[in-house]
């Protein structure tokens, strides 16, 4: 009697310990600028995938397997994304890396995740990510270059052709400011003024009038973001300046409109889908996802959506996604699944990879927008 | 050709303004124990911080300013009494080490309390400018000068004319001697942290209608104050007010007439001429120290 026990007992441990590994959970890893400098970026990206990492699970998880998150904050620091990635590698062995909030962070996980031969999907901007393309690296968020062209695309269009440009002196607005001479010639622009601005600058009414007083000059394009380019908007409105003003996608979010007040009207800047989800039109193929993506963030977090936390939806649910069609969590499958992504629609457009695309967005993504009555429009 | 350089100036006397506000607060402080407090530029983020968090709750404006200088003022008690006066009789350096910590430390809370985000605080006066041809100043500009203009007038009188006053000149020139005619040295430390923490305060809500404000706002702001205080000799509040406004002066003519790529570069390199050739700055007094 008592051996029947014992033999019992053994089976069902066995099934148990069986069971456990078929159920074994997929681990995602993530370091993220939670606090910091970037820490607005990495805030609402980390919320995100809390909250859909949690609503996947709720319904059953994927390929029957719950989904453990593994974060971490690297304080806008990359040498802590450094060693956060190394971590997650050899000690929490995770099968997938969806995260790296800024270019910086980013760069400092490349070498590792290359390495260290895993999936790694970045949240970070800079053209530098997919270019030249790394075998295991992809990335969600547009580039500052498309950025540049879309602006571009906007001003040949109402026959702009020489601009100014004030470009801030950050890491973004640098790369911006690069990016913008590299492609102007492609849309027959010439930038007639070149001017800088810090992030903290209290005025930039200098800048302006040097711009405005540059013989030929038509427009205005600003690359920064945070509270500088308010600051600009605000000296914009104070020297009832003529020129049209673009900015970038920077400051695509609530808090620059009520920053810059009325003089944010008129101004035109190109941005995801996400911002304007309820003045997409319905036949729009991103219309259903960044409604959802708004209402499913808004009722939990009580805050605004902004596209970064739509970064953090993008790459998670590609990763999901490839590891559904891969159906396992093997890395260099899941790796191949990624790259073959096409047609998946996410809160920053429709994104189809390649072997040589490790982004997949086309400048279909950005919409061109221009702030009307103190909201946002889709400018004609 | 003369409105462009009048809006340099306009631009120039905008942000030397805000250093000159920010230079202010300085040069009590150091007046009283030799301390450089690199919080100071803690006290104006918390004036700009709490009146924005103010005005937003729906309180009045005149009133949500009353109680965000009021706050700074309290953060300069509290960071006097629960960090510095603890340190004893520590050198100088040690102080103000403290200080860098305790500035970090306050960025933290207000990052918790108040947000990561920035706001902006209603002009007192409207925001439509004021025109001079093409060139345009805005009148906010103008209560910074005032402001600035008031505060060091207020002090001069406090130092020069009032017991109190005077017994913080004491103890600053002799800690000793000041104690053996009777003067409690450690009130006056307090008095000086509560009261540069209020001209703090003051210069926060003032200057944040155009700087904007978030919790790290201050960094830039102690940091271009503490060039403007050293450019007008330590511990002169005059010398504070020119030094402020020669900085952003400058900083707008060389964004204006060379480069504004440069234009970043001008209190730094002004700093290192300021202590190479005349490290009591422009209004310092000339000590001449027995050995």
């Amino acid at each position: 009697m008592l051996k029947h026990w014992v033999r019992m007992a053994a089976v069902a441990a066995l099934a148990t310990a069986f069971g456990a590994q078929a159920q074994a959970p997929i681990k995602i890893g993530t370091v993220l600028s939670i606090t910091g400098p970037a820490a607005f970026l990495g805030d609402p990206e980390i919320k995100t995938l809390q909250l859909y990492i949690e609503k996947i699970n709720a319904a059953g998880g994927v390929l029957g397997r719950k989904i453990e998150l593994y974060s971490f904050d690297d304080g806008s620091d990359a040498n802590r994304a450094n060693s956060f990635t190394k971590r997650l590698i050899e000690e929490d062995k995770v099968d997938i890396i969806v995260g790296g909030t800024t270019t910086g962070s980013t760069m400092a996980m490349v070498p590792l995740v290359e390495k260290a031969e895993i999936p790694f999907i970045s949240l970070a901007g800079a053209v530098v990510i997919i270019e030249p393309t790394k075998k295991w690296v992809f990335k969600t968020p547009h580039t500052d270059r498309m950025a540049a062209e879309k602006v571009y695309e906007d001003m040949k269009k109402r026959g702009f052709s020489k601009i100014g440009l004030l470009a801030e002196n950050s890491g973004f607005g640098q790369s911006g400011k690069k990016e913008s001479h590299a492609v102007a010639a492609k849309y027959g622009i010439q930038i007639v003024a070149d001017e800088m601005y810090g992030p903290k600058d209290a005025d930039v009414t200098t800048q302006l009038t040097k711009i405005r007083n540059t013989p030929g000059v038509q427009a205005i394009l600003v690359f920064g973001f945070g509270q500088g380019p308010a600051v600009v908007t605000k000296n914009y409105g104070q020297l009832s300046l003529k020129l049209p003003l673009y900015q970038s996608h920077g400051v695509a979010s609530a808090e620059y409109i009520k920053l810059s007040g009325k003089a944010a009207e008129g101004v035109r800047l190109p941005a995801a889908a996400l911002l304007v989800a309820d003045v997409l039109p319905k036949t729009d193929p991103q219309k259903p996802v960044v409604v959802g993506y708004s209402k499913a963030y808004r009722d939990r977090f009580k805050s605004e959506v902004s596209t970064f936390g739509g970064h953090a939806y993008d790459g998670l649910m590609i990763a999901v996604e490839a590891i559904k069609r891969a159906k396992s969590t093997d890395k260099a499958k899941v790796r191949d699944a990624i790259e073959q992504t096409k047609g998946f629609i996410g809160t920053g457009g429709v994104v189809n990879m390649s072997a040589k695309d490790h982004m997949g967005l086309d400048l279909s993504a950005f919409r061109m927008l221009e702030i009307r009555n103190g909201g946002w429009t889709l400018a004609k | 050709m003369l409105s462009q350089a009048l809006q340099f100036f306009f631009s120039g006397l905008t942000s030397g303004a805000i250093y000159a506000l920010a230079a202010i607060g300085f040069t009590i402080i150091y007046n009283s124990s030799g301390v450089i407090n690199f919080a100071q530029g803690e006290f104006i983020m918390v004036g700009g911080v709490v009146a924005v968090m103010l005005t937003d709750a729906g309180v009045p404006l005149p009133l949500a300013i009353a109680i965000a200088v009021a706050v700074a003022g309290i953060v300069g008690l509290l960071l006097e009494k629960l960090a510095i006066e603890p340190a004893g009789n520590a050198e100088v350096v040690t102080l103000i080490i403290i200080t860098i910590g305790a500035s970090i430390f306050i960025q933290g809370v207000v990052q918790v309390v108040f947000g990561k985000g920035q706001r902006a605080l209603p002009p007192f006066t409207g925001d439509k400018p004021i025109l001079f041809g093409s060139a345009s100043l805005l009148p906010q500009s103008l209560w910074m000068i005032g402001t600035g203009a008031l505060i060091v007038l207020m002090l001069a009188w406090f130092f020069g004319r009032t017991r109190l006053g005077k017994a913080v000149l004491a103890t600053a020139h002799n800690r000793l001697a000041a104690q053996l005619v009777g003067i409690n040295t450690r009130h006056v430390l307090a008095v000086s942290f509560v009261l540069s923490a209020l001209v703090g305060g003051v210069a926060g809500v003032v200057s944040a209608p155009i700087t904007l404000t978030s919790y790290d706002t201050g960094i830039m702001v102690g940091l271009k104050g503490f060039v403007a205080a050293t450019l007008g000799g330590l511990g002169s509040g005059a010398g504070a007010v020119v030094g402020g406004l020669i900085l952003g002066l400058m900083e707008a003519l060389v964004a204006g007439y060379v480069s504004s790529a440069y234009k970043d570069a001008v209190p730094f390199v002004l700093i290192i001429l300021i202590l190479f050739f005349m490290p009591r700055g422009l209004f310092g007094e000339r000590v001449t120290e027995r050995v």
